[in-house]
């Protein structure tokens, strides 16, 4: 393909899905079966044109090969601003990852939603939806990314919101887009900023420019972090989670592409596009954000019982792992993860809507023994289980391997153990409550006898989207640990150095920033560390040969020196993995094995675990009260400020308003009165002097013609004698 | 005594004066219209005295004639009206029939 083909093809992938949601939207009901062959139609050419992209890279086999184009959107003399898209590795990844889950998601749905009142409205929003995100994907400047990153909000809103007549569904989709909003308020702060300084909302200026000029220490870090608040919005970590949960009120199929391929993974991909722009202590920030939301959200799943929030927190879950991964140095061990994550999710998600079809409850404890009567749906869900699990041989063991040997690294080089040892636990507690889930749903006998007996297998356009995802969760990671095997081939690996760098005591990377310089260039001039120019004089001459390119450049043995650092980091990287994957083969194997003695022999009886921890259990119950937290802080706060604004406005601004108000009524009043007393009284009085008049001249005109008569003869006697005086 | 001008003039004005003051002072419609009788009489008087002492010819005689005529005509629509006012107000008294005049 040449790099025309990819732009247009690009180009297509983006606009098709909005095609769809324009003639959905105003043509939908006119079109033979409400139009959904169309939607699924134009999703199919979309997932072709993505898999061709991507085929075209994988073909290339180069992370910093980049093809860019752009079109002159606003030029208002010194403020310009492109209309762009950025075609690299990555962005073929996500193209296919986005449009493959949206396709199933598509095709799910015309069983799923079949005789909903809005079902064309449905196919609409979908590829509104899918239009949004593929925009994000391929946008190339900050400014689009923030247009896109809001329209992701705005068709989330849209479709959480779809059964908007249950009050439920309603705010659920008013806090996703409330809770959003605060972190995209961050996120906007972030890209001010590097305007500010910059003037450009290009990345790839960006990231050169950040090279040769980098903003002052706590600034970088504060914009670094404003970033990051974008992707705790829109990636749902802790403490800006709360809305994930709550969107599970959407339809099932909106699950799924929030979950797996749209939204969520909107903010872990603008992390690992921007990695250069976050400096070690904003990436610190990160990783222990997202190790945290990985632990706590693992914690909360494994109490729930409604089986699509239980699947909502595993995936906040294991979006703090892709977020940790960004922290930790190992970014494209989060988007590796991501991908397979993405596959997998969606297939739990549409196996979920599945089973939700079939028995029509989301409650696992009046589930159970449906592997009988959905076969297809069992094993493909179980498929999905033992990946996300991370049991060896299937997609999700190598991808949180990949992030896991990443943290453990990253806790090796640099003391910051805390991520790994959280990321390890909620290794565990995933395995434990992805099988409970299944064991709960599938096996065992039947809990609610009436609800089994109606349970029945789905129709091939909801199993079919069921058997792809599931092939690709064996397969999408490729069987080449213990790194991200394939997936190096289009996002460099290993840009744990920078980090490391910073944070490392001297004695471990030899030669300190010197070699760093080649390897990551965009960290290595980390405006808070005393930069000693003279020293590395010949490096930033050597450096600027790199600048174009995304800040991982892979590994340019070019002197000796640089060498042994790099092999240096890669002793510590393969230690961290080989240990790393053996750590999560054992907890993976240990939380299968705790959640088989729970709920299939029964040697642990979960009520009476929870009975001796009332505690542990009110909290995990209670999601960590962060609901209770905001409504008590947050809400209150709201409202109080409210109040007293409401307040302000009554007093002072209504007096100020009510007050000229007044006076002018008093004006008003004082001009009346002139008006009616001097204007009028003048008005009037002539009226009254001539009514005056008229009313004494008028007594003349008797009417009786004698009168008159008599008039005319003294006239005329008088005039008589007048002339004869005369 | 030969009867002169004077004397037809004397008659005339005398004539002139009881129409006007029967005019003047008559609420009768009927014994309105014999006082405009009289004073286009007293004309005719006038007429004819001045046609036959002042200018030979039969100017004044003729002026008389049409006053005739006219006088004819006059009684006849002035009656007609009467008449329609006694029918519509039972009167011929002229100071009731004011209905203009509220």
């Amino acid at each position: 393909m040449s790099e025309n083909a990819i732009i247009y093809s690009a180009l297509a992938i983006l606009f098709l899905p909005l095609l769809s949601y324009a003639i959905l939207f105003f043509l939908g009901k006119k079109l033979p079966r409400q139009g959904d062959w169309l939607g699924v139609g134009l999703l199919g050419i979309t997932w072709v044109l993505a898999l061709r992209v991507f085929a075209h890279f994988w073909g290339v086999n180069d992370p910093g090969y980049a093809i860019e184009a752009n079109l002159r959107w606003i030029d208002l003399g010194r403020f310009t601003a492109d209309a762009g898209i950025l075609v690299d590795g990555m962005t073929a990844v996500m193209l296919v990852v986005v449009s493959t889950v949206s396709f199933m998601v598509h095709l799910f749905s015309v069983g799923y939603m079949h005789g909903d009142r809005r079902y064309e409205r449905f196919f609409a929003f979908l590829g509104f939806f899918t239009f949004s995100m593929q925009g994000i994907v391929l946008s190339n400047s900050l400014l689009f990314l923030y247009v896109f990153w809001e329209l992701v909000g705005l068709s989330s809103y849209l479709l959480i919101g779809f059964f908007f007549h249950k009050a439920s569904a309603a705010s659920a989709n008013k806090k996703a887009f409330l809770t959003n909003r605060v972190g995209d308020f961050g996120f906007f702060i972030g890209i001010l900023i590097f305007f500010t300084a910059y003037g450009t909302f290009n990345y790839l200026e960006l990231f050169a420019a950040m090279q040769i000029d980098p903003i002052g220490g706590a600034l970088l870090t504060f914009a670094g972090v404003g970033l990051f608040m974008g992707c705790v919005g829109k990636s749902a970590q802790v403490p800006l989670h709360i809305w994930l949960p709550d969107a599970m009120e959407g339809p099932t199929p909106v699950s799924a592409l929030i979950h797996a391929a749209t939204m969520v993974a909107a903010g872990v991909y603008m992390v690992a596009r921007l990695i250069p722009l976050f400096d070690p202590s904003a990436l610190l920030v990160i990783a222990y954000i997202g190790a945290i939301t990985a632990f706590l959200a693992a914690t909360i799943a494994v109490v729930k019982t409604d089986i699509k929030r239980s699947l909502a927190y595993s995936t906040v879950s294991q979006l703090g792992y892709m977020v940790m991964a960004m922290g930790v140095g190992a970014a494209s061990a989060g988007m590796f993860h991501l991908t397979t994550h993405a596959f997998f999710k969606a297939l739990l998600f549409l196996g979920s809507g599945s089973v939700i079809h079939a028995v029509h409850t989301q409650e696992m404890p009046l589930m159970g023994g449906l592997r009988k009567k959905m076969p297809i749906t069992f094993i493909t869900f179980l498929v999905a289980t033992l990946a996300i699990s991370g049991v060896p041989l299937l997609s999700g063991f190598y991808s949180k391997d990949a992030i896991l040997g990443g943290a453990l690294a990253f806790g090796m080089t640099d003391a910051h153990y805390v991520p790994f040892i959280l990321a390890i636990i909620a290794a565990g507690l995933t395995a434990f409550y992805m099988f409970r889930m299944v064991f709960q749903t599938f096996m065992g006998k039947p809990r609610d006898e009436e609800r089994f007996a109606h349970a029945h297998e789905s129709p091939w356009t909801m199993s079919v989207p069921l058997m792809v995802l599931a092939f690709l969760a064996i397969v999408s990671a490729g069987w080449q640990g213990p790194d991200t095997g394939w997936f190096s081939r289009f996002v460099a690996p290993y840009d744990l150095e920078r980090i490391v760098d910073e944070h490392a005591p001297a004695g471990l990377v030899a030669g300190g920033g010197h070699a760093v310089e080649h390897h990551a260039p965009a960290a290595a001039r980390l405006p808070n560390e005393p930069h000693d120019e003279a020293a590395h004089g010949d490096e930033t001459a050597a450096d600027s040969g790199h600048a174009a390119g995304p800040a991982h450049g892979g590994p340019h043995g070019d002197d000796a020196h640089h060498d042994a650092h790099h092999d240096d980091h890669h002793a510590v990287h393969h230690k961290a993995h080989g240990l790393a994957m053996t750590m999560s083969i054992a907890i993976a194997a240990l939380g299968i094995f705790l959640s088989w003695l729970t709920y299939i022999r029964g040697s642990i009886s979960a009520p009476r675990v929870l009975a001796r921890l009332p505690r542990v259990h009110h909290v995990l119950q209670n999601m960590y009260f962060f609901d209770q937290f905001y409504a008590a802080t947050v809400y209150r706060f709201v409202l109080w400020f409210s109040w007293l604004n409401g307040a302000f406005d009554r007093i002072v601004i209504d007096g100020i308003v009510n007050g000229f108000g007044y006076l002018t009524r008093l004006l008003s009043w004082f001009s009346g009165l002139a008006d009616k007393y001097i204007v009028d009284g003048l008005v009037n009085g002539v009226g009254a002097v001539i009514q005056g008049a008229g009313e004494s001249v008028r007594r003349v005109q008797t009417g009786r013609i004698q009168t008159y008569l008599v008039y005319v003869c003294f006239s005329v006697l008088l005039l008589v004698l007048v002339f004869r005086a005369l | 005594m030969t009867v002169g001008l004077e004397h037809y003039l004397t008659v005339g004005a005398i004539l002139f004066a009881l129409g006007v003051f029967a005019v003047m002072t008559r609420r009768n419609a009927v014994a309105l219209l014999m006082g405009v009788e009289l004073i286009l009489n007293s004309a005719n008087v006038n007429f004819v005295a001045f046609s036959r002492y002042v200018e030979t010819g039969i100017e004044g005689h003729l002026m008389a004639a049409f006053v005739i005529v006219l006088a004819a005509a006059e009684a006849a629509v002035g009656l007609a009206i009467v008449l329609a006012m006694f029918r519509n107000f039972g009167t011929v008294h002229v100071e009731t029939v004011n209905r203009l005049k509220r």
